[in-house]
């Protein structure tokens, strides 16, 4: 029912948005990944090993699943929860990481490289990497090392090298630029393994095309179970994987809404947030044209988020185009609501979502006694809670 | 060569440096670092002690070609409220008492959000030359090139070891200026050896154009200077002039002394 081919284009540009602004050092290895993409998702063989790879090792595809308690809970519209948290590896992550690394062995490349923020994209690529056998770095802010620490040990166990960041802000945006500079000095044999569907292209296309895998399983299943599409699909955006892989299902389907959940961190008004669709300019960091949290002077600005995951000053380029376009509706939910969201999910259905994922189902709890009780929304719990812990222990008190 | 601006102006450096049997000594200071009046006046110092082109780093919160010497450096710029309008402030300043070329070197993020037309208006007006972009490929560059080309300004763009056969073209189709060729595959940064990659790619992209040549990237002590120095039209060094920069911030006049002393060495080495 998922095939990679067909909708994608490759052309680098979402309208405004887009394009690959990095160092010219890098410019061939993008052009040689974009290459490798074309050729690699046009090869049955490829085709089939990816998605071999997500049904025998990542368990997919992943359940729908009807949140009746929670449904009754908030007394509004039927949630349903696309359960990307049952993936092998605890998140989305482990879709693109699966097919980055298929495409990073195909090519030769002999060391695999990685940013991460909350810690799940790190564990799905050092996952990946412990089974096609090749050598794995992640880099990691220094913050989140401390505070997604669970993860940090995950990707030891799994053979891979933490690298902790302590430049700039500490977190994932540093990570990003250090990952950066790492494929720089060592471009001709490491694959970097990019975690969201941001940066410069091709990954944001190459990202949405392997976590699409997420929207067109979830419009095969509600019009399974329902009948019918959904009235709106649900996801947090941090920069926008989980968000992408679900909307792509449902672009052409002008019925359906897509909204996309930032963090709201302390408030977007108090400036201490990761909002950048709701609260930013369109500028360039990390390689493309995007919405971004920066100054009047184009520097980027220091963000916050309870979810690590989430703390990022840029999105992909897709979503703000959608964002432009009017086709997508992105708003911000708090630390505080978010937290309110993993103890409503917990109680009313047990199932421990990460702090990035709550977002989307606090957003949903807003939502859902709006709208009558025959509407649908499907929510895509993008990840467990397990890495969060830690976190949750001191908020619970 | 008073009058002659921009393009016009980094050209008429070249081609006199040429007639001398001689290259040109680039040196790198990030403005701001620590607060632009010192920048001032090591660019003057510079300029005494034999460098024939200065380039001014614009700090960017997320410089992600640079080495932790230069992102220590733009920290310190930003930290003490360097803004780009300062810093073409400050090129104003030093242009009543330098004509010596002066060219940009930043990302493209604070040029965007300033502006790419005023930008350039403002960088002439201001008597910048020539401007680089870190992380502005030759094919995303003709936003910004369009206007610094109606106001005589040069964008320099970057060659590197992995540049392709037909990248090289591209890039030397759209140079102004020289093109800046980056010796190794690697950030900026000082290095104990001379990188391999560097005769190869001044060969590779001598072949297709005669846009004068400079060579930067881990070139850090006068020896290097001088053994790359005839392969190429210009030598710049960046990270080991901040380095000596970084080492004296609580000591001004030895701070001056010492970039001072480096650089009449670098300008011997290269000449
Ligand atoms: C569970 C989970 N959801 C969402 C995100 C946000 O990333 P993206 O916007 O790429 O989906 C992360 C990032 O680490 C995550 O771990």
């Amino acid at each position: 029912m998922f095939a990679l081919t067909g909708q994608f284009t490759l052309d680098g540009r979402f309208g405004a948005f887009g394009g690959a602004f990095v160092p010219e050092t890098l410019k061939p290895a993008l052009e040689e990944l974009e290459a490798a993409f074309r050729q690699m998702t046009d090869d049955p063989a490829f085709q089939e090993e990816f998605l071999s790879l997500l049904t025998e090792y990542a368990g997919r595809p992943s359940r729908l699943y009807l949140a009746r308690r929670l449904t009754e809970r908030l007394g509004g519209a039927r949630i349903y929860l696309k359960r990307e948290d049952l993936n092998h590896t605890g998140s989305h992550k482990i879709n693109n990481t699966l097919g980055q690394v298929l495409m990073a062995k195909r090519m030769g490349k002999k060391r695999v490289i990685a940013e991460t923020g909350a810690g799940q994209h790190g564990v799905a690529t050092a996952t990946a990497c412990a089974l096609f056998g090749i050598p794995c770095e992640v880099y990691m802010g220094a913050e989140d090392v401390e505070r997604q620490a669970l993860n940090v040990l995950r990707m030891q166990l799994l053979g891979t090298k933490v690298i902790a960041v302590t430049s700039g802000t500490k977190t994932l945006k540093d990570a990003i630029n250090e990952a950066m500079r790492d494929w720089v000095a060592h471009v001709q044999d490491t694959f970097y393994c990019f975690g969201t569907a941001a940066g410069p292209h091709p990954y944001p296309s190459i990202v949405r095309c392997f976590q699409s895998v997420i929207g067109a399983e979830a419009r095969a299943q509600i019009l399974e179970k329902e009948g019918r599409l959904p009235d709106a699909v649900l996801a947090c955006v941090g920069g926008g994987s989980n968000a992408m892989g679900m909307f792509s299902g449902f672009l052409s389907d002008p019925s359906v809404r897509l909204i996309g959940v930032e963090a709201g961190g302390d408030g977007v008004e108090t400036g201490r947030h990761s909002a950048s669709l709701t609260a930013g300019i369109p500028g360039v960091l990390h390689g493309a044209v995007s919405y971004l949290l920066q100054d009047d002077d184009g520097q980027i600005l220091g963000t916050h988020s309870i979810a690590a995951g989430l703390d990022y000053p840029g999105v992909g380029p897709q979503l703000s185009y959608l964002k432009d376009s009017g086709r997508a509706e992105f708003l911000a939910i708090t630390d505080k609501e978010a937290l309110e969201g993993v103890r409503l999910l917990a109680l009313t259905e047990g199932i421990l979502p990460a702090l990035e994922s709550a977002h989307a189902v606090a957003q949903a709890a807003k939502m859902a006694p709006q709208m009558s009780p025959d509407s649908l929304l499907i929510v895509n719990l993008s990840g467990r809670g397990d890495k969060d812990v830690h976190t949750l222990a001191g908020e619970v008190g | 060569m008073e009058e002659l601006r921009g393009t016009e102006r980094l050209a008429a450096t070249f081609a006199a440096l040429k007639g001398e049997g001689k290259r040109a000594f680039i040196a790198y200071v990030t403005a701001g670092d620590p607060d632009l009046e010192t920048t001032r006046e090591l660019v003057l110092t510079l300029e005494r002690k034999g460098a024939s082109i200065i380039e001014l780093g614009v700090p960017f919160s997320d410089p992600v070609a640079d080495g932790p010497v230069i992102q220590e450096a733009a920290g310190r710029a930003l930290a003490a409220g360097t803004t780009l309008p300062k810093v073409l402030e400050t090129v104003r300043q030093l242009r009543r008492e330098t004509s010596i070329p002066i060219v940009l070197l930043t990302y493209y993020n604070p040029v965007l959000r300033f502006g790419l037309s005023r930008f350039a208006r403002e960088a002439a007006a201001c008597g910048v030359d020539g401007v680089i972009v870190a992380d502005l490929p030759a094919e995303e560059g003709d936003g910004l090139r369009q206007p610094l080309d109606e106001s005589g300004l040069a964008l320099i763009p970057l060659a590197a070891p992995t540049s392709t056969p037909e990248r090289i073209r591209l890039i030397a189709e759209k140079a102004r200026g020289f093109i800046y060729c980056v010796s190794l595959l690697g950030v900026t940064g000082m290095r104990a050896d001379l990188p391999p990659d560097a005769a190869a790619l001044l060969e590779r992209v001598r072949a297709m154009t005669d846009v004068p040549l400079a060579l930067g990237f881990g070139i850090s002590t006068a020896e290097h200077a001088a053994i790359v120095a005839p392969q190429c039209d210009g030598v710049i060094v960046g990270s080991a002039i901040v380095k000596l920069i970084a080492k004296n911030l609580d000591n001004r006049p030895q701070m001056l002394d010492e970039v001072g002393a480096f650089a009449q060495a670098l300008a011997a080495a290269v000449g």
